[in-house]
């Protein structure tokens, strides 16, 4: 079944058309890796999945509801969340808390005033069990400013994730992390969105992992789709490897 | 007919002192981001620095006429006062929160305000002797006099200046660059506390300016900084923050509303001042010309 | 391992009880040791710690500095002045809750103006507004007494009234204290709470990344404006205590200058810190007490005062002294 569909979105900056009548699907469950080389427009068409960025032109449809015109909040309300490319995160507030914030957010706790946040011991544990699902459970009460590269990415994702979407955009999750961890990092989401059926869609330039993780792919380049299917066939397809591996030339 | 051109006159005339005194404020905050409380506090330096060294040259026997040329010491005085103060007390908080140069600026304030009364006392200073050698110009059955003429001169002539110093000199291009991006300025290889201490100079040269060439014409009182503050504060949030056209345009605008407002309203003249403020901030919250930061 | 953590927490957090309820008894033993004027000097500090903790929710847990917020103090003051003189209320549990409801309504006025702001863009529209509230109490001589303000009397105290004959001053300074700290007392454990809670989280959520929050379904326009309401409303309760022990309120207390005040004393203390604002207020009282009663230029010294203060100890008291334990802590475990 179709969850998430995409009809000619298009957004330009100025003369720059950075996403080009894109037009896909991803079906309930599905785990779709956005690849393409630097600047392709990924990032940007998150940014309009998530209301990050209003499209000057196409629709948007969630669960076959055209979801074009709602604000972020309106989409995280539906269940649709995303992680950040570069970690974005509150910065003062400890791993812990970072969670629990989207936990309470989630269970409509924003506006509890007076009883105390860390005496609620059902946010408080799912907190942690989500810290520990992605390994941070040593972090807990360390500020999210003082953790390192990887773990920020990984707490970054952990925020999304907690707010138990049904569709999960996460941008580029294992950049900044070093290749050995890589695997380790895919593999704590891999299984936890699996697990939960979370559908996501993952932009990642490491193409072993993509390969690895992916039900599909899809391949965009200079804001439109070039190539969309199974990894095997994208892993035959010569001229789409070269346009990727390209750009992964480039960042090398 | 005539009351409606004297109105426009004074009109123009607030405007050039408000443009001096906002001018140097959104200098200020454009190249640092430093919203500088003692800005008003810098006018009044100016304007008692003026009135007090006329008047002291005046009791030498100075005649009126020669005494004109001496009317910028308080801008010179108030710029050397700045040059001072960036870089001894602001310059180590940079890398802190805003909170900290608003309150170090607080504290001059504080400290100015009262310095000002115990040097120059408490008595208002005048030096209205450099108006008459001006002499004044018949419009209809009024006289006006010549030095009116001079103080929206000098406001012209500022603005000018400034945009030839911003766009059409070197100087202008790495300003530019430095309030830009200060660490890329940095590694272009600018001098950036070189240009900080610079612009804070200017930016308080011009307050010191506005009150040099304001208090032949009004006098110099305790207490004068602070309304100045607040109306720059008003300028530059109706003009646009940071922005040296914003700051002429709101000079204008704020000038012509309150000379208006004195007219019809006078009782809150100043209160439709602060919510056509409000409005402002409202509809574009960067004012009429500032950009989006 | 989270059971842990709550232990340690509840530690912790007994811990502070316990501190604080002994500060709570010392402060109400104090006025029996000290004068009447140090009893009005402290209960001048309680108030002006009320007036802090409200500002820095704002500035402290929200991310947003007011430079308006002398209008919610001075108008919880007018408002008690107001009432006193026009409805002839003398019962101070009546004043205070015209305060409250005056400043509350002012809030919510300000905070639609204000919430959709940030940065030096509310600042500036916090001053605004509040200039138009010091303009309208300068102008409107007939209602406000224009510059010469207006007197308060000593109202009445819970069932003690008539604070008149002799000894009326100290009797009335001494009960007027208690009825401060009890007040203050209860602020701080609401604030705490508030700060603590997960609306406090959000905000401070709010105050480090608001791209974020937004993304983790925040209302962020809303929690700001809660934020503002609250905020405005206890420094608002703070002028409202302040006037009976002043007996007169000018347009002074609704100037620029004394937001500046307001900020100067939270920064004094430290914003950094739940208990900046209460140390801050006190100590300022103190400060300026002392500059006004030893010199004509008393503002001299508390511009002097400041610039020393952020040079020396730029995380205010509070920070230099968590600063200072913790290393002592550090050394002693060390050796
Ligand atoms: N806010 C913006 N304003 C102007 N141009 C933008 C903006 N955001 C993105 N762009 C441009 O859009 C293009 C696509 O950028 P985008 O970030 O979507 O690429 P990407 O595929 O995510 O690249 P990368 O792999 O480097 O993250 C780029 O040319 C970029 O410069
Ligand atoms: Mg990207």
């Amino acid at each position: 079944m179709t969850l998430l569909e995409t009809i000619n979105l298009k957004k330009s900056f100025g003369e720059n058309v950075v996403v080009n009548d894109v037009s896909f699907n991803v079906d309930d469950g599905e785990v779709v890796s956005l690849v393409g080389p630097n600047g392709a427009g990924k990032t940007s068409l998150v940014n309009l999945l998530s209301a990050y960025l209003t499209p000057d032109h196409g629709q948007i449809l969630f669960k076959g509801r055209d979801i074009t015109s709602l604000s972020v909040s309106e989409r995280i309300k539906i269940g649709i969340a995303r992680s950040f490319q570069i970690a974005n995160l509150f910065d003062e507030l400890s791993a812990l808390d970072n969670i629990s914030l989207s936990i309470s957010a989630r269970s409509g706790k924003t506006y509890t005033f007076l009883s105390l946040a860390d005496r609620d011991t059902g946010v408080q544990n799912e907190a942690g069990n989500i810290l520990s699902l992605f390994g941070l459970d040593d972090k807990s009460n360390i500020p999210a400013k003082e953790l390192a590269q990887g773990e920020r990415k990984l707490l970054d994702v952990a925020v999304a994730y907690a707010l138990k979407p049904s569709f999960l955009f996460l941008d580029e999750p294992t950049s900044g992390v070093s290749t050995r961890d890589k695997a380790k990092i895919m593999d704590t989401i891999s299984s936890a969105v699996r697990n939960e059926g979370v559908t996501a869609a993952i932009i990642e330039h490491d193409m072993d992992i993509v390969f690895k993780y992916s039900d599909r792919i899809v391949v965009i380049a200079d804001g439109r789709i070039i190539a969309d299917g199974p990894p095997e066939n994208i892993r035959d397809d010569k001229d789409v490897i070269s346009v990727i591996m390209g750009s992964q030339g480039n960042e090398v | 007919m005539d009351i409606f051109i004297l109105q426009v006159l004074n009109a123009l005339f607030y405007a050039s002192i408000l443009y001096l005194i906002a001018s140097g404020f959104t200098l200020i905050f454009g190249v640092m981001g430093i919203a500088n409380m003692a800005h008003g506090s810098f006018y009044a330096v100016g304007a008692f620095v003026t009135a007090w060294s006329l008047g002291f040259l005046q009791s030498r026997g100075v005649e009126p006429w020669l005494l004109v040329f001496f009317l910028p010491l308080g801008a010179i005085a108030v710029a050397i006062l700045g040059m001072l103060i960036e870089p001894i007390l602001l310059r180590p908080f940079y890398q802190r929160a805003h909170e900290y140069q608003l309150l170090l600026t607080f504290g001059v304030l504080l400290i100015i305000e009262d310095g000002i009364q115990m040097i120059f006392g408490s008595d208002p200073l005048l030096v209205d002797m450099v108006i008459a050698p001006f002499g004044s110009l018949q419009i209809f059955s009024f006289r006006y006099p010549n030095y009116n003429f001079v103080v929206i001169g000098t406001g012209l002539v500022t603005a000018f200046l400034l945009w030839a110093l911003m766009y059409r000199s070197r100087f202008g291009v790495v300003l530019r660059a430095t309030s830009q991006d200060m660490r890329m300025a940095s590694a272009m290889g600018i001098n950036v506390g070189k240009v900080y201490v610079l612009a804070f100079g200017i930016g308080s040269f011009l307050a010191g300016l506005g009150g040099a060439i304001i208090v032949p014409t009004q006098t110099a009182v305790v207490g004068m900084g602070l309304e100045a503050l607040i109306i720059a504060f008003v300028v530059v949030a109706v003009g646009g923050i940071g922005s040296q056209l914003g700051a002429l345009i709101g000079a204008l605008l704020v000038a012509l509303v309150r000379t208006a407002g004195v007219h019809f309203v006078p009782e809150i003249e100043l209160a439709v001042l602060f919510l056509i403020a409000v409005g402002v901030l409202l509809w574009r919250p960067t004012g009429l010309l500032g950009n989006a930061p | 391992m989270i059971i842990k953590i709550g232990a340690i927490k509840n530690v912790a957090q007994s811990k502070l009880f316990v501190i604080s309820l002994l500060i709570a008894l010392v402060l109400g033993a104090l006025p029996f040791i000290l004068g009447t004027y140090q009893t009005l000097l402290l209960a001048y500090g309680l108030i002006f710690a009320i007036a802090g903790l409200g500002f820095n929710l704002l500035l402290g847990y929200t991310g947003l500095l007011s430079f308006g917020h002398a209008a919610f103090f001075g108008v919880g003051a007018y408002a008690v002045a107001f009432a006193a003189r026009d409805l002839g209320i003398k019962n101070m549990e009546l004043l205070l809750l015209t305060g409250i409801l005056s400043t509350f309504f002012l809030s919510v006025i300000f905070g639609i103006f204000c919430s959709g702001l940030t940065r030096i863009f509310f600042a500036i529209m916090c001053l605004a507004l509040s200039q138009v509230v010091w303009v309208l109490s300068n102008k409107l001589y007939s209602i406000t007494g224009g510059s010469d303000g207006m007197s308060v009397k000593w109202p009445s105290i819970l069932w003690f009234d008539e604070y008149s004959g002799s000894g009326a001053f100290h009797r009335f300074i001494f009960d007027y204290y208690y009825y401060v700290l009890v007040i203050f007392c209860i602020m701080v454990t609401l604030m705490w709470l508030l700060c603590h809670s997960p609306f406090g989280k959000v905000l401070q959520a709010i105050r480090d990344n608001e791209t974020r929050a937004q993304f983790v379904g925040i209302n962020i326009k809303k929690c700001r404006f809660i934020s503002f309401v609250i905020s405005g409303s206890l420094t608002g309760l703070a002028g409202t205590l302040w006037v009976p022990l002043t007996g007169h309120i000018t347009p002074e207390s609704l100037h620029w200058p004394f937001s500046g005040e307001i900020l100067f004393l939270t920064l004094l203390g430290g914003f950094q810190n739940f208990s900046g604002p209460i140390i801050g207020g006190i100590a300022f009282t103190y400060l300026k007490a002392y500059a006004v009663a030893s010199t004509p230029y008393w503002q001299f010294v508390l511009g002097v005062a400041l610039l020393l203060i952020v040079i020396a100890m730029p995380r205010g008291i509070v920070g230099l002294f968590s600063s200072l334990i913790a290393r002592f802590t550090s050394r002693s475990e060390r050796g």
